[in-house]
């Protein structure tokens, strides 16, 4: 298995499967809670995030381990000027694991260089964020298998990375991708040729009810404000690409509807209360794949 | 018909005593070739070049002899990147000292910039960019972006 968690592309089909059946493994109540006892990570992130940080630090704890941190980037020796291949030089020196977000992409590949401890990515930039990835396949797998299913995804897509690592992922397990994007946030053309070349089916639609009740799974991004021009034309899309109550009447009874979260509008509050949402369950299972992998580069 | 009138045939530079002859380019790519190399117009290296010029094999190349330097090996990769077909020439003493292809590495380092601004490998962190030679094309290893067009215009 590998030494370091980098990005979805480098993992195999059967890698993927075994991380999770592993994070299954640590979502019982029959775990080892000392597992990585006299463990300490390096929770490194040069980006704000709650949920991914938070998820880490309670999986590092669940497993009996200790996290240690910068509190802030102001805090730290990167405003000294500090490059992040001397910082990680530094820190591998303190903790068994470190846990790295940064702004730029490949920035998790270049710490892996310089590391003598095992790297986890936990998102560089508009790239990978395999965590994130390995917890959407997670989620989906808890209610049926992964292979040819019919996977619908709206919102963003040209900047989210979350849904061009989960296509990646998908694409080994041989199921449909439906795309629903507004104008100009399309999937970009190379990752649209890269997965129709690795023989995913891939269909592009201009409205969510033209596919909506053919979907098993329909994963939801952020749509953000400022990737438009004015509160107006953002006001306008979001409003034609959002998930309501009225939408979902007749789709299949076993539909998930996924989001990485934080939404801001995107699926009207009422369908929460709708079987199909899963999104706070999803958020959730990064506490068990997170496991999963800091037992996995530790252990 | 006079000796006048007759059409010149053959290459109109001449012989160079040492140095490197570059073959068979890609015809109209011996321009990028040089930039590639670094010669601009205010180094010292006595430069000639031919472009367009007949070839069996390929209808159309290009040539450049560079006097008084002999190419080094990861110069010849770099050219490979826009003129697979090339051969290099080392003279000296107006032989042919050596003759050898091109070969495009399968990981080039240091070769090309990355486009993606926001790659880690357009900072000022002690790495170089790194690219894996593929059919389709050139494929950041850092940030996965792909050059697939005008690769000329990314050598470093």
């Amino acid at each position: 298995m590998k030494n370091h968690i980098i990005s979805i592309r480098d993992f195999t089909r059967r890698e993927i499967d075994y991380l999770l059946e592993k994070a299954g493994a640590f979502d019982t109540r029959s775990y080892d809670r000392h597992a990585l006892d006299d463990k300490l990570i390096a929770l490194l992130f040069f980006e704000p995030s709650t949920r991914t940080r938070m998820s880490f630090e309670t999986a590092m704890a669940r497993l009996g381990g200790k996290s240690i941190s910068v509190d802030s980037v102001e805090a730290s020796s990167i405003v000294k000027g500090e490059t992040l291949a001397d910082t990680i030089r530094v820190v591998s020196g303190y903790a068994d694991a470190i846990v790295l977000r940064h702004p730029k992409e490949g920035a998790a590949r270049l710490a892996s260089e310089f590391a003598s401890v095992p790297v986890i990515n936990a998102g560089d930039g508009a790239g990978q964020h395999p965590s994130q990835t390995l917890l959407d396949l997670y989620t989906i797998r808890q209610s049926m298998p992964l292979d040819g299913i019919n996977v619908g995804m709206l919102g963003d897509l040209r900047y989210g990375r979350t849904a061009h690592s989960l296509a990646h992922a998908l694409s080994l397990y041989g199921a449909a991708l439906h795309t629903i994007a507004p104008p100009g946030l399309e999937l970009p053309a190379n990752i649209l040729h890269d997965l129709r070349d690795r023989g995913m089916e891939v269909i592009q639609h201009e409205d969510v009810s033209d596919v909506i009740n053919e979907l098993d799974v329909l994963y939801v991004t952020r749509i953000q404000r400022e990737r438009f021009p004015d509160s107006a034309s953002f006001y306008n899309v979001t409003s034609s690409y959002r998930i309501t109550p009225e939408l979902l009447g007749g789709v299949q009874e076993h539909l998930l509807i996924l989001h990485p979260l934080p939404r801001s509008g995107e699926i009207d509050a009422a369908v929460d209360r709708l079987p199909y949402a899963r999104y706070f369950e999803q958020s959730k299972n990064g506490v068990p794949v997170r496991m999963a992998l800091l037992h996995e580069v530790m252990q | 018909m006079t000796e006048e009138s007759q059409p010149i045939r053959g290459l109109l530079i001449s012989p160079i005593r040492s140095g490197t002859v570059i073959d068979h380019i890609t015809a109209g790519e011996a321009l990028n070739v040089l930039k590639i190399l670094g010669i601009t117009g205010s180094t010292t290296e006595s430069i000639s070049v031919a472009t367009n010029v007949a070839s069996h094999r390929m209808g159309r190349k290009d040539i450049v002899k560079i006097e008084n330097r002999e190419l080094r090996k990861e110069e010849v990769d770099r050219i490979a990147l826009i003129a697979p077909q090339a051969k290099i020439n080392i003279i000296r003493e107006y032989r042919v000292f050596e003759k050898k292809g091109v070969e495009i590495p399968k990981i080039l380092r240091g070769v090309v910039r990355c486009p993606n601004p926001g790659c880690i490998t357009n900072t000022n962190e002690p790495v170089e960019s790194t690219f894996e030679v593929l059919d389709k094309g050139l494929h950041c290893l850092y940030c996965d972006w792909w050059i697939k067009t005008d690769i000329a215009s990314h050598i470093i």
